[in-house]
């Protein structure tokens, strides 16, 4: 099918709605990525999900990414959204501290968002405010740790029985 | 007021419903997380007056094996094992899904052949994984023979993509670049008997349930979602299209060369479990259809790119030529150089848009690999599908949805 809006387009509609708040504008592979303030993003995607020329307005995928090495920008949330009246797709993303790492809930404008927030938070430990019940979804409980953090390993590191300086495994 | 009133639960997780109750007294109920009737392990905690649902609270994660973790430590072309075990109804749709993510990201250019070979197995796939669910509709509204019946033919699809990589379930098809090995002439035999064959079967199967009057009554009205419902909740796939939206991955934003097969994209209206049962009925008869379709046309060529620094090379060229050993080497030491970047590629799975989001930094194995799995989150509506049904229908309505656990929990 077709795509009836092309990407300058959209970014010149949302850079006129929202100016500062967009931090900055990539389109990698032909998707439209863009960065914006955490505390803006709640209000981003429900003008999206408004706004009749764009019809942004099916939430595709949810997560959370970890970069320990960006001090004060550890975490990203990366919001895939898509058109289906116009078949168009952004990403959004924005960045949060590991010391305060908040975000607003989307649960209010899509329901779905509640499973997919609950996993970034049972991976990432990432709060979304707002949410109706944050509470861990695939791990156990009373686990104590956000395992999809990078300083977790994937391996023990106390083993001694694999050498992985030449093999890297 | 009941006791249920009284404590008043505000959660997401748990569904309220202001229904009168029947008898007074509500009951809990568990129904899984190993329950003959879930097909997988997830638990449902029902709270029921009689035999309506009040609410339901799920508890998923049962079979959780940290799939985007390992993600980050394996080589590139070592991962297609991991996304076989996701909807392991339909393991070559995610193998494929996930190398032409990589393709995508690398910029490989794959030959027509190759990608008409991937649309045939991919319309197997989808076939198979569209047979197992409507079979256990059946099974749950107590036809059994449809189930032992149609399961011959999933075999004979088995037996095809064994021809193809040598696996049945899991099947770790296709390499980075294309297909390990051409279609044999076993595979090429074994085809044709299936494409001629299979028809009869299955409209046996279907003449057996689709109009059959029992089966209709069970299932019409059981479980529905209206679009706008299923819109918020971002179903996708044969349940979004049972309850009437036209969204299909394959039309919108073909890959693998789907835009030249001819085809229909089936949707229902009530979004029930009879409507979901019979787009899949329906998108059976149509991947028939592009299978055929791709299998006349198939064109000559290779069946994998030529991409020596990703496509392990063949083993005597490896050790009798230099070239093809250094590139062995680096693939399996993972020193290929792959592009930074991020890249977000779907592709229609059984269940819906199965989407992968890969974040490579460079390095040997991605720096993130998200899956989007179509079961975990559209099995987030259950709750409101069932309640004020009956257990039964909740039954029905779950294997409707063709709630995979491997899907479900990654």
């Amino acid at each position: 099918m077709e795509r009836k809006l092309t990407n300058d387009l959209v970014i010149e509609r949302i850079k006129g709605q929202f100016g500062s708040d967009i931090l900055s504008v990539e389109t990698p592979y032909d998707l439209i990525t863009m960065e914006v303030s955490s505390n803006k993003m709640h209000e981003i995607v429900d003008w999206l999900k408004k706004d009749e020329t764009l019809k942004i307005a099916f939430l595709t995928n949810l997560g959370g990414v970890h970069y320990p090495e960006q001090k004060g920008r550890e975490f990203a949330i990366v919001y895939h959204l898509q058109s289906m009246m116009n078949n168009f797709r952004i990403r959004l993303k924005a960045y949060v501290p590991i010391e305060n790492p908040e975000i607003d809930s989307l649960v209010d404008i899509y329901v779905g968002a509640n499973w997919m927030e609950r996993e970034t938070y049972d991976f990432y430990g990432i709060i979304f405010k707002g949410h109706p019940n944050l509470t861990r979804i695939l791990n156990e409980d009373s686990m104590d740790y956000f395992p999809m953090r990078k300083e977790y390993r994937l391996e023990d590191e106390t083993r001694e029985d694999k050498d992985d300086t030449f093999f890297g495994r | 007021m009941s006791t249920w009133e009284e404590e008043k639960i505000h959660d997401g997780g748990i569904y309220e419903s202001s229904l009168d109750t029947i008898d007074g007294s509500i009951a809990t109920l568990n129904l899984g997380p190993t329950h003959p009737a879930t097909h997988g392990i997830f638990q449902n905690v029902l709270k029921v007056d009689g035999e309506k649902i009040l609410s339901s609270e799920q508890t998923i994660g049962y079979i959780h094996r940290a799939f985007e973790k390992i993600a980050e430590r394996r080589p590139y072309y070592q991962l297609t094992t991991l996304t076989d075990r996701l909807n392991y109804c339909s393991s070559p749709i995610n193998n494929i899904g996930y190398l032409m993510t990589v393709e995508k990201l690398i910029g490989i250019e794959i030959p027509k052949r190759a990608q008409y070979m991937r649309v045939i197995i991919m319309e197997l796939a989808r076939i198979s994984d569209h047979l197992v669910c409507n079979a256990v509709i059946g099974v749950d509204t107590g036809a059994l023979t449809g189930f032992t019946y149609l399961f011959q033919q999933r075999e004979k699809i088995y037996d095809l993509f064994e021809e193809v990589c040598g696996a049945r379930l899991t099947t770790n098809i296709g390499r980075i670049g294309g297909f390990e090995r051409d279609f044999s002439p076993a595979f090429h035999e074994k085809l044709k008997a299936f494409l001629k064959d299979f028809p009869t079967v299955f409209n046996e199967f279907d003449t057996l349930l689709s109009r059959n009057r029992i089966f209709m009554d069970r299932t019409r009205g059981a479980g529905p979602i209206s679009a706008e419902r299923a819109l918020e909740y971002s179903f996708t796939g044969p349940n979004l299209r049972a309850a009437g939206v036209d969204y299909d991955v394959r039309v919108m934003e073909p890959y693998c060369s789907y835009e030249d097969f001819d085809f229909d994209v089936p949707v229902g209206t009530t979004g029930d479990t009879y409507d979901r049962f019979q787009v899949r009925q329906e998108e059976i008869r149509q991947s028939l259809r592009i299978i055929h379709q791709a299998y006349d046309k198939l064109p000559e060529g290779d069946y994998k790119a030529d991409v020596p620094e990703f496509y392990l090379p063949p083993k005597e060229e490896v050790y009798n030529n230099m070239e093809a050993l250094i590139f062995h080497f680096k693939i399996v030491m993972g020193e290929t150089p792959i592009p930074v970047g991020e890249v977000y590629h779907c592709v229609e799975g059984g269940n819906g848009e199965l989407g992968f989001y890969l974040i490579s930094d460079g390095g040997r194995s991605p720096y993130r690999l998200q899956y989007r799995r179509p079961c975990f989150i559209y099995y987030q509506a259950y709750p409101e599908m069932i309640t004020g049904s009956s257990i039964s229908d909740a039954v029905l309505t779950l294997s409707s949805m063709n709630v995979i656990a491997g899907e479900l929990d990654a």
